[in-house]
């Protein structure tokens, strides 16, 4: 059938801080940059980071690229691909630079230099002390950043179709990328959008779990489209989280609270952490606390109708004190437990923040897939950078403001491989393929038309609950197993998602399925990576993982020091090697990880 | 509903999607309780709202900033309601 294409040299999907990084680089270089995006830029999810961008400026202390890297690779315990890692780390400095240049208002000391903070895990000369290395602007970096870098984007005339949700990645057959099919949720229209590169930039899925710090737009579009299309997806195993989510809302408590003297309690009011960890008692790490609380869950002592969270308890503190130096907690609580804190128990559970797997790229913003004996070979017109990516640069885990680094220098990346595959390679619009859209517009019509079909509302938060239960912050051996099984079985309800509402002018109800059968590739792929891992490492956890002298921590390096590659036609798994190999220093060997 | 109020009212709905988990939460909250009885005048403070950055939105929701607009006024109160 005849359909609308749109032709750019290079079309970006997502207008995060990736999205735009990249988006500047083909604009500048003169080429007909298109940036879809479902939501307005400046309300990426990327406004919510606060903490910083990570760079060894050394403003107000010595420090230097080489400290950041060891830190990053320690951090994301060895699973990170140190060539990525020391990429990044000795580009930090050109992208915070390049970024105030854009007009980024960071802060400053006295003598006009940009003020830098310390950040946890973020140390002076390998691991010795504390360094100041994260640049902010207030509490509002990322906020910020996305003004510098849309812009920007005006300035150079890069195009923004605001309000598009992308829908299916366009691959002809020898494999090549041609852009996407998007629809305008204006008018419900689907359309090609047909481009010489292709990056995507789509941020984050968290939403796959039940309790999630990420805002609803994080439902991992680019992954979803990038795993339909035949592409693997690396590492989805490994997610952080963070200890205290308020339960069922996902909103952040601070760990400050329990500085302050907040008290964990099970079901019974019973402070279980005494148990756990008899000295720190609730003040543990973060680890501890998290897989403390877990064990209590999964034991049957969790509260609530379905005996999932635990609570926070401050009901003995001084409320004066709670008021003036943890109002936020106190407002948090009433808006989203329908709590007074002051008076009841806080529900909370560990909370996911952070997917540090996604589409495989090499360093360069390509991506890149398994062929024979080649591991990483790149797929033509396609690139991928920011939280959608995995580069490998945060390995198992991340550390803070690392993230807002990945996203300027793989986003700039990105863009320059795309100048460069643009200007030298592609030169001119491969053909479509003739039946380009059939695919997209099949699945709308299963949509419009199933009939005694699931609920997407219900269907997701069975979804979510799965993931959150069997492959959560601590995992359990016969959880995972389980866990397998149950998201096959939720993924078979996707597939028949009904809708009742079929107008066609900004149908939140057909965006909504659309969004979970992003969603669920997703939690498919973290579920069966996360059974088939067999040990403990970063932020993928597991009972069972043994900590003993041969495997510290539950680390088994002789047979797990390797990334998963998830393929989701056949659900089948490959691994390839970690880079153990930096660029121009020596790699950072082995070695337990503590702090 | 017609579909012009239809219409309108998904617009407004998908521009309810922000940046920050605790809008997207007030907001869910809101259409839940009163998706089927805002008003004109509901919409256009809605409306006005929604122009706002996210982190100005949030300090008028969680109470930290206070604006003497009343037809916001009305409209914040309503989306703080618990």
């Amino acid at each position: 059938m005849s359909y609308t294409v749109r032709k750019f040299d290079a079309l970006i999907v997502g207008a995060g801080g990736a999205g735009l990084r990249a988006a500047i680089q083909l604009s500048e270089a003169g080429f007909k940059t298109a940036v879809l995006t479902k939501v307005f830029p400046t309300r990426s999810h990327t406004v919510a980071a606060q903490g910083g961008v990570a760079a060894s400026l050394g403003n107000s202390e010595e420090d230097n690229w080489h400290w950041h890297m060891y830190d990053t690779v320690k951090g994301g315990d060895w699973l990170s691909d140190q060539d990525s890692v020391e990429f990044m780390c000795r580009k930090a400095n050109e992208a915070v630079i390049e970024l105030e240049h854009y007009g980024m208002p960071f802060d400053r000391i006295e003598n006009g230099r940009i003020y830098q903070r310390p950040f946890g895990g973020h140390m002076s000369n390998f691991g010795e002390k504390p360094v100041r290395r994260s640049c902010a602007a207030a509490d509002r970096t990322g906020h910020a950043m996305l003004h510098a870098l849309y812009q920007r984007n005006i300035k150079v005339n890069t195009q923004f179709f605001v309000e598009w949700q992308a829908l299916d990645l366009l691959r002809d057959a020898e494999g090549e990328v041609l852009g996407v099919t998007a629809m305008d949720m204006e008018t419900s229209e689907v359309v090609a959008f047909h481009a010489k590169a292709t990056i995507f930039a789509t941020g984050g899925a968290g939403r796959v779990y039940y309790s999630s710090t990420n805002a609803f737009i994080n439902t991992g579009d680019g992954l979803g489209m990038a795993a339909r299309a035949g592409i693997p997806l690396e590492d989805m195993e490994f997610w952080q989280f963070h200890p205290t989510g308020i339960a069922g809302a996902g909103v952040l408590i601070t760990e400050g609270v329990r500085g302050e003297g907040g008290i964990l309690r099970n079901a019974d009011g019973e402070r279980f952490m005494e148990r756990y960890a008899p000295n720190a008692k609730d003040l543990a790490s973060r680890d501890v606390v998290s897989r403390s609380m877990l064990t209590e869950i999964n034991e049957g002592r969790g509260a609530g109708p379905y005996k999932d969270y635990v609570y926070l308890d401050l009901t003995h503190l001084d409320p004066q004190m709670i008021m003036k130096r943890l109002p936020s907690v106190h407002e948090i609580g009433v808006q989203f437990a329908g709590v007074d804190c002051l008076k009841e128990y806080l529900p909370v559970v560990p909370t996911c923040h952070y997917q540090m797997g996604g589409i495989p790229t090499n360093r360069f913003g390509q991506v890149v897939i398994p062929q024979g004996n080649n591991l990483e070979v790149p797929v033509p017109g396609f690139y991928a950078a920011g939280e959608c990516a995995c580069a490998s640069v945060h390995g198992a885990n991340r550390l803070g403001t690392n993230s807002l680094l990945d996203l300027l220098v793989f986003g700039k990346s990105a863009g320059e491989m795309a100048v460069e595959y643009i200007r030298d390679t592609v030169k001119t619009h491969k053909p479509l393929p003739q039946d380009a859209i059939d695919r997209s517009l099949a699945r709308l019509d299963r949509l419009n038309n199933q009939k005694d079909g699931s609920n997407v509302h219900e269907t997701r938060l069975v979804m979510q609950r799965t993931l959150q239960k069997h492959a959560g912050v601590f995992r359990f051996n016969n959880l995972l197993k389980e866990g397998v099984g149950l998201i096959h079985e939720v993924a078979e309800t996707v597939a028949h998602t009904e809708i009742r509402d079929k107008s066609k002018v900004f149908n939140t109800a057909r965006l909504e399925a659309l969004e979970l059968d992003n969603l669920i590739e997703v939690a498919k792929a973290t579920m069966v990576s996360a059974e088939a891992r067999k040990e403990s490492r970063g932020a993928h956890m597991r009972d069972d993982a043994e900590d003993c002298p041969e495997h510290p921590n539950g680390r088994d390096d002789a047979n797990w020091l390797k990334h998963t590659l998830w393929f989701r036609d056949e659900n089948r798994l490959q691994y390839k090697p970690v880079q153990m190999k930096p660029l121009t220093v020596d790699s950072v060997e082995l070695k337990t990880r503590s702090y | 509903m017609d579909e012009e109020r239809g219409a309108r009212i998904g617009r407004l709905k998908w521009h309810c999607r922000r940046a920050l988990l605790e809008l997207d939460l007030i907001f869910e909250r809101f259409w839940e309780r009163h998706g089927d009885d805002l008003d004109t005048q509901g919409e256009a403070a809605l409306t006005r709202l929604l122009e706002l950055e996210d982190h100005d939105l949030w300090a008028l929701m969680s109470g930290k900033e206070v604006t003497d607009d009343p037809q916001l006024m009305g409209m914040i109160e309503r989306l703080r309601e618990v």
